[in-house]
């Protein structure tokens, strides 16, 4: 009994390298979302391009489909962009966009020259909406489910590895879901 | 060719150090007096090859040798000369390089020092620290070399930050590495103790001083920390319970509580194994601070170096000497003889209380430290700690301990009267109710927890001070009866008291921060008044002008007191175009009771001439440092003890030969 | 070693902030009482990018916009409560810098209560273990109290 007192800080310690060893393959820095599985926060933003779609809470339901936060002063941004260009023109995919906190003539020139994935896009000015969602940096990305909930977050910019193990097939399956 | 020569003399000190960890360990353990005297010259040794090596990267700095990838990444030839030299320590691997030189500058201290320790011990102590020495030297050769090169060499570096541009942040490492490595000398102390199978109160008085010290340079350390962030950032606050905060806080938290056990251990030869334990624990705790800090497992804003290898390779090593201590301790604590006898009511039982306050004090702030970490690695969630959780726990820990600290040193050995030191308290308690009806008056009022600080601050101030009179028998006897007295007291007994007094400025101070500061923000054009805590302050001006390696923005405001001029303050807004970031140095005024702190904040839009200024009142702030400065005298103080110097009579002799390893 | 402190590293993937200070003058609500508590509350809410300091403390834009948005809702009648509900529904209870008391966190807030008991309760066995018996045993005649004191005085005199 007496011995066991002098294991237990070895014991414990042991304990803690686990957790350490752990904790070394997590990235600290991700914030999961508070609004996993639930539904899109009421908002409406007004277009950022003059013949465009704004972007509302309402126009989120009835297919699955991306919501991207973006922003043209953003670098990590422009790593993303080719990614959600794929996305939307070969895979089919619908994304949409809110525009954080961005001057429109720099998001327009900006869309102007590395192409539109966008089927529509909310402009929000003043980062209020983006609060709502949950924002906490740009870029990132949300896969909305056909009632209008958001099913999966990334924080960060899309990679196409990204795409394939986690977003795809989502999307799939949510598909399926509602064929089903 | 320099740093060839540096990147050389560090893989000598590697093979210096693997020598120096295995021969004499193996000599002391065959009684071969040849073997272990091999310690002493690979000690002085390794660190003289490692002092090259860090005056090859210091010369690489101070030369501006761009051809070496550390000093373009860290350094710029526009930088002054100070901040040249406070680079080599600004980054992973310079910093590195810093912890071996002063891990092994203590070896060095010991092996020429340490003529009064038993040879056995010395060499295994000896041989300890060159383990460590060996793991770090280790991980600086393969992770962290900092004399790669580059080719072709870039005209100029990249600079340090700016943040470490700083008088305060450039001496800090130093002091702080001084404490961390520091206590490396407990650990090797415990650890030759536990191969040893022996601790006796001759072990306790010869790792006391190193403990001392290493607690004095954290001391200092913490110290310089938290000042550089009170004037660095912006606004007065000196402490964030930030995990890099947090990794330095602990060691010193359990090198605390070392301090005190080690001192039953001499007097009484009591609390062996535990105290032991502590100072296993208390190196453990700087080891798990380094890889906190470098690893990037806790998100701290401002962990450098964030590399899963190094990751890896610190925790490695971490596991290596921390488990392998605990298993030592494991196998052997358990035959350690119980020590003297003593009653609850005690010196002994209150050093108990001590270290049982501390000891939890520290287990919070790890918990809360390393909750995220724990939570996240179980896939539960995330979860913020911050300085709500620690201020709600981490307080009510101490107030018990400093309540405790003015009665601890009054009591005697063995078995002491309760009711009598604490009548010999009246006077402090006293003195304790003016200072709260001092500051009720003075601030009308105020938070409840601000008065229960003042009554600490000065419970624990004029406590000390009352023990000492007391043992001088100050004013019951004459004078120069005192006066013989207070020469002959014993250094480590005036280093207590000075380092209890301190705490008791210290607490002062930050509760005077916490309680009772004002800020004033507002935008201010030139010519405009404010008034802040019966202060006028004029906005003179805004002057812009290149300085060294930055642009600065200083401006200029007139501190009056009813009409009366003051000073002239220059608050500055610092622009590093290379690094392209900005600092902010506030203009501090301080009369040594309280700050006037003002910053100068940014030119409002629309061209109306405008700036955002902030202005505070600093009540009591400067003594939270005067304090940390008084404590840390008195552990110096305390280290001066002459018994420290002579080492112990009956052990030395009965030791001069080399006893073969005691059996159990 | 406080290294690249406050520099908000994290803070890459939001533009890079022109220098500014927490708190500006402009954010400033005019009713003192109300100002107070949203320093208060904002001091317990942490800024998203910075990872470790609160939006009180944080010069990032998101704090910035965070902090506008507790006036906001303190001005709109919230009590602190739910400003701080409010926050915490978009952002999760990783906002809290004091986090809640809840199954997750039982051991965090239990935990330093639970070391301390149990030290205690160690403590306590240690001293029982250590109490001298003999001074108090049998046969032994207690000491008068000017005996007691004469003791004490040599003790003392002894440390």
């Amino acid at each position: 009994m007496r011995r066991l007192i002098y294991i237990l800080p070895l014991g414990l310690f042991v304990v803690l390298a686990g957790y350490f060893a752990v904790g070394l393959t997590r990235d600290p820095s991700v914030v999961p979302s508070a609004l996993i599985d639930k539904p899109v926060p009421e908002f409406t933003l007004p277009p950022l391009l003059k013949d465009g779609q704004g972007l509302a809470s309402a126009e989120l339901k009835g297919k699955v489909q991306l919501v991207n936060v973006f922003a043209s002063w953003c670098v990590p941004c422009r790593v993303e962009h080719p990614v959600l260009m794929r996305l939307a023109k070969e895979q089919g995919v619908t994304v949409k966009a809110i525009n954080y906190k961005d001057k429109p003539e720099d998001a327009i020139r900006w869309l102007n020259q590395g192409g539109n994935p966008y089927a529509a896009i909310g402009a929000d000015q003043d980062g209020r909406v983006s609060i709502d969602w949950g924002v906490y940096g740009v870029p990132e990305t949300y896969v909305i489910d056909a009632e209008g909930r958001i099913r999966y977050k990334v924080v960060g910019p899309v990679m196409p590895d990204e795409v394939e193990r986690h977003i795809l097939p989502l999307i799939k399956s949510l598909q399926g879901d509602l064929q089903g | 060719m320099i740093p060839e020569l540096g990147h050389y003399a560090l893989v000598l000190a590697l093979f210096l150090a693997l020598v120096q960890a295995t021969l004499p360990l193996i000599g002391a353990a065959r009684g071969d007096i040849a073997w272990m005297d091999v310690a002493k010259p690979a000690a002085i040794g390794q660190f003289t090859m490692i002092l090259v090596s860090f005056l090859a990267l210091t010369y690489a700095y101070v030369v501006s040798d761009f051809s070496v990838l550390n000093v373009v990444q860290n350094s710029h030839s526009m930088k002054p000369m100070l901040y040249k030299v406070a680079g080599v320590w600004g980054n992973h691997e310079g910093s590195m390089l810093l912890w071996v030189l002063i891990l092994a500058m203590f070896g060095g201290a010991v092996a020429l020092f340490g003529h009064n320790l038993p040879p056995t011990l010395k060499a295994r102590v000896l041989s300890v620290q060159a383990m460590i020495g060996v793991a770090f030297l280790l991980f600086i050769i393969a992770t962290s070399n900092p004399f790669i090169r580059v080719d072709p060499a870039p005209l100029d570096g990249t600079d340090l930050n700016p943040l470490l541009q700083d008088p305060g942040l450039a001496f800090h490492p130093p002091f702080l590495y001084f404490g961390y490595v520091g206590f490396s000398m407990a650990f090797s102390f415990a650890v030759a103790a536990l191969i040893e199978g022996r601790v006796d109160p001759a072990w306790a008085r010869w790792v006391r001083p190193w403990t001392l010290a290493a607690w004095s340079g954290l001391t200092m350390g913490i110290a310089l920390g938290s000042w550089w962030a009170y004037y660095e950032l912006g606004w007065g606050g000196w402490w964030f319970w930030d995990p890099v905060e947090n990794a330095s806080f602990m060691p010193w938290l359990a090198g605390t509580a070392l301090l005190h056990s080690a001192i039953v251990v001499e007097k009484r030869d009591a609390l062996k194994s535990w105290t032991i334990l502590l100072a296993i624990l208390t190196f453990t705790l700087s080891l798990i601070g380094t890889f906190l800090v470098r690893s990037g497992v806790l998100t701290s804003v401002h962990a450098f170096a964030v590399d899963p290898a190094r990751g890896v390779f610190i925790l490695a090593l971490l596991v290596i000497a921390t488990a392998g201590a605990l298993l030592l301790y494991a196998i052997r604590a358990p035959s350690m003889k119980m020590g003297g006898l003593f009653a609850p009511i005690s010196r002994e039982g209150a050093l108990v209380l001590n270290n049982l306050l501390l000891s939890t004090a520290t287990a919070t702030v790890f918990l809360g430290t390393l909750y995220p970490l724990f939570l996240d690695a179980i896939d539960a969630g995330k979860v913020s700690v911050g300085p709500p959780f620690f201020n709600a726990t981490f307080i009510p820990l101490m107030v018990p301990l400093i309540a405790a600290m003015s009665v601890g040193p009054l009591l005697a050995w063995k078995r002491a009267d309760l009711a009598g030191a604490l009548s010999r308290l009246k006077f402090a308690a006293v003195l304790t109710v003016i200072c709260v009806l001092g500051a009720l008056y003075a601030y009308q009022g105020g938070p409840v927890m601000a008065l229960l600080g003042v009554a600490l601050a000065a419970w624990a101030f004029f406590g000390a001070i009352i023990e000492l009179t007391d043992r001088i028998k100050l004013f019951r006897a004459p004078l120069a009866e005192s006066w013989r007295r207070a020469v002959g007291l014993p250094r480590s007994s005036w280093g207590m008291t000075i380092a209890h007094a301190g705490m008791g400025v210290a607490i002062a101070g930050m509760t005077g921060s916490a309680a009772w500061m004002t800020e004033r923000i507002q935008v201010m054009r030139p010519g405009d008044t404010a008034q802040i805590a019966g202060y006028e302050l004029r906005f003179d001006q805004v002057e812009e002008r290149p300085i060294a390696n930055y642009q600065a923005k200083t401006g200029t405001f007139t501190l009056s007191r009813n009409g009366e001029f003051l000073a002239t303050l220059h608050p500055e807004e610092r622009w590093f175009p290379v690094s392209r970031m900005s600092t902010t140095e506030a203009a501090i005024r301080t009369n040594w009771v309280s700050d006037l702190y003002v910053v100068l904040g940014q030119e409002q839009q629309g061209g109306t001439g405008g700036y955002a200024t902030r202005l505070y009142h600093h009540p009591l702030v400067p003594w939270i440092w005067i304090g940390c400065v008084i404590m840390m005298i008195g552990g110096c103080v305390s280290l001066s003890d002459r018994r420290f110097r002579i080492g112990v009579p009956a052990r030395a002799k009965r030791d001069r030969q080399p006893t073969p390893q005691p059996a159990e | 070693m406080t290294g690249v402190v406050r520099a908000c590293l994290a803070a890459l993937l939001i533009a890079v902030a022109s220098p500014a200070f927490a708190v500006q003058p402009d954010e400033v609500l005019r009713d003192p009482a109300m100002e107070a508590r949203a320093r208060e509350i904002s001091k317990e809410l942490r800024c998203l990018v910075c990872q470790n300091q609160s939006i009180d403390d944080s010069n990032a834009p998101l704090a910035r916009d965070l902090r506008v948005l507790v006036r906001q809702r303190l001005v709109a009648g919230d009590g602190d409560g739910e400003v701080l509900d409010y926050v915490t529904a978009r952002y999760g209870d990783y906002v809290l810098l004091r986090p809640p008391f809840k199954a997750s966190t039982y051991v965090l807030w239990l935990g330093p209560i639970a070391v301390l008991l149990l030290g205690a309760l160690g403590a306590a066995l240690f001293l029982r273990g250590r109490r001298p018996t003999v001074v108090g045993g049998e046969g032994a005649t207690p000491l008068t109290p000017e005996e007691r004191q004469r003791l004490d005085r040599l003790l003392r005199e002894d440390s």
